[in-house]
């Protein structure tokens, strides 16, 4: 069984093949490059490398966000894409998540985090159990300030993880003291490998057509537009 | 043997996601559109954010839907053709995505289609194309003159300097309270008065094959304003109908000092707003009397589609033009020539 896995969600780009538990080639990078342009290419260059056509895959691996909205997009795009016209499954799985997949076994709770501007930020909660993953909190887009209250009152130690934990590290300090730790950077960046592990313990998607990116916030002009036809009703 | 060719087509620039199966650039084997009309209604005009999310959740349904009604699979297919710009880029973005990951798994050559030859090329798929040509651009986002000596070979020789035609006749739909889009309730207002409303034309310098229609767009917004002020109540088909009459006088006038200096054997009008009627009678007349064949493709050939990219695609893939998997959407791309 061969998986690709493709993670464009944030600023890192990671993909990997996998066949029966074991990373064939991954290619994880933190440059400054759009996803647009080096998405494809890197996915032709990994199979090339590991001697595969694209009719080799079994099954295809995709963040599925939250992250950047267009970097959401590419990735979605291509695996669903690739999922479709070459007939296998496809598994999304939580941005998040995948990060957070960095931190097994850490035992406490597990922060991953992606600025989202303005102050805000997408995190989840997780806990490692053993070798697995647990969601405590679903994934959500809020205000850093509100994250960090919220946490305050875990009384335990919250791995924060992520190259934009990095970025926020003195509010986390000053709000959170010793409760806050932080990844070592090698586990700053997601990594495809991880996606694809934590994609093979779940159910494909039923229906390839109707996969689509977990956004985690509704555009400015829908929620305006939402507004307004409440003030309506009133 | 193999001879005939079949180009798959995808266009994402705006806010249709459309996929089309063509054959020899002049043959619709399929061509299906998928509109967000209903949805952009609500904000009164393209959000690129919503548009780039419809995309997503369309865009394997319209290609596999564009596959199925042709009867063919992935490898009777020659080649991928995509709207590689302009557009809007998040909304460009999946397109060309898609078209990758489709073009990489099933082995085909991949094409980048700029989507004004896209527009021009809808005209192949009625009627052979005769150079040199006049193509007359007018859509949402366009309104340009461009040269043809053969195929691929494009010379821009005037365009918009400010708003594009369709544009100005969305703002001015606005002012008139009508629904979105608006062009085509504009073209039907227009059409249906007796009456007019004197405007301003737009002419630039005399030689000059440029357009401007934010005056014109501002000389209505001012004639709105000064009823108002005097308390008198605006007739909107005479609005619409004095609107039209200036655009299309204008871009008749160039369209036809433009045909006549270049010495063109056929004139074809594409985009949009060349499916308004008032504008399509008053080129079809001025064409007609100096005996110069003038062409229009149909409404759903005008309108953004995926047939006329493949069409574009087809005559690329002929000329031997190939992309790789690093092309990338680009917004702001200019149309260039690519027989030289
Ligand atoms: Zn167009």
């Amino acid at each position: 069984m061969i998986w690709l896995g493709i993670d464009t969600s944030n600023a890192p780009f990671s993909a990997a093949l996998v066949e029966d538990g074991k990373i064939l080639i991954e290619q994880t990078s933190a440059m400054k490059r759009t996803h647009s342009i080096q998405a494809m290419p890197a996915v032709e260059q990994l199979l090339a490398a590991a001697d595969l056509q694209p009719a080799d895959l079994d099954a295809i691996a995709v963040a599925e966000g939250p992250g950047s909205y267009t970097g959401v997009r590419i990735g979605v795009t291509l695996a669903k894409t690739l999922a479709w016209t070459l007939d296998i499954p496809l598994v999304g799985v939580s941005s998040l998540e995948v990060l957070a997949a960095n931190a097994v076994p850490f035992e406490g709770v597990i922060c991953p985090l992606f600025d989202a501007r303005r102050g805000n930020v997408y995190c989840g909660l997780y806990k490692s159990k053993g070798e697995r993953l647990h969601r405590i909190w679903e994934d959500r887009h809020g205000s850093l300030e509100e994250l960090l209250s919220d946490v305050s009152f875990i009384h335990q130690p919250v791995l924060f993880i992520g190259a934009d934990a990095d970025m926020h590290k003195t509010a986390i300090r000053e709000s959170l003291g010793e409760q806050a730790v932080f990844a070592p950077f090698p586990q700053q960046l997601p990594r495809a490998s991880q996606l694809i592990q934590l994609a093979e313990q779940r159910l494909p998607v039923t229906d390839v057509h109707d996969f689509v990116p977990s956004y985690r916030r509704i555009p400015e002009a829908e929620a305006n537009w939402l507004q307004q036809q409440e003030s309506r009703h009133d | 043997m193999k001879t005939d060719i079949y180009v798959l087509g995808i266009e994402t620039s705006c806010d249709e996601t459309a996929a089309s199966v063509v054959k020899n650039g002049t043959e619709i084997i399929s061509n299906v559109v998928a509109s967000q009309i209903e949805s952009q209604k609500r904000f009164g005009g393209v959000v690129p954010e919503i548009a780039s999310r419809h995309h997503v959740e369309e865009i394997t349904v319209v290609i596999e839907q564009a596959l199925t009604e042709s009867g063919l699979k992935p490898a009777d297919l020659d080649a991928v053709a995509v709207t590689e710009g302009p557009g809007l880029v998040g909304a460009l973005l999946i397109g060309v995505n898609a078209a990758k990951a489709f073009a990489f798994a099933n082995g085909l050559p991949l094409i980048g289609v700029h989507h004004i030859a896209g527009h021009i090329y809808a005209n192949q798929l009625v009627q052979p194309m005769e150079f040199p040509l006049l193509a007359l651009i007018v859509s949402g986002g366009h309104t340009e003159m461009v040269i043809m000596r053969g195929h691929g070979s494009f010379e821009l020789i005037g365009e918009t300097r400010d708003d594009a035609a369709g544009e100005a006749y969305d703002k001015v739909a606005r002012v008139l309270g009508l629904p979105y889009p608006g062009g085509p309730h504009v073209d039907k207002l227009a059409l249906a008065s007796e009456i007019a409303v004197e405007f301003p034309r737009a002419w630039l310098e005399p030689d000059s094959y440029d357009f401007s229609f934010s005056g014109l767009k501002s000389a209505v917004i001012n004639y709105k304003h000064n009823l108002e002020q005097r308390g008198e109540q605006l007739d909107p088909g005479a609005v619409a109908a004095g609107f039209q009459q200036s655009v299309t006088e204008v871009i008749t006038t160039k369209a036809v000092r433009a045909a006549q200096a270049y010495s063109v054997k056929q004139v074809i009008a594409a985009g949009g707003v060349a499916a308004n009627k008032g504008l399509r009678a008053s080129l079809e007349n001025a064409f007609n009397e100096l005996q110069i064949p003038f062409a229009v493709p149909p409404v759903h050939l005008c309108t953004d589609n995926a047939a006329m990219i493949a069409a574009a695609g087809t005559q690329m893939y002929l000329s031997g033009v190939r992309s790789d998997l690093a092309m990338n959407g680009r917004p702001g791309m200019q149309l260039t020539s690519w027989n030289e």
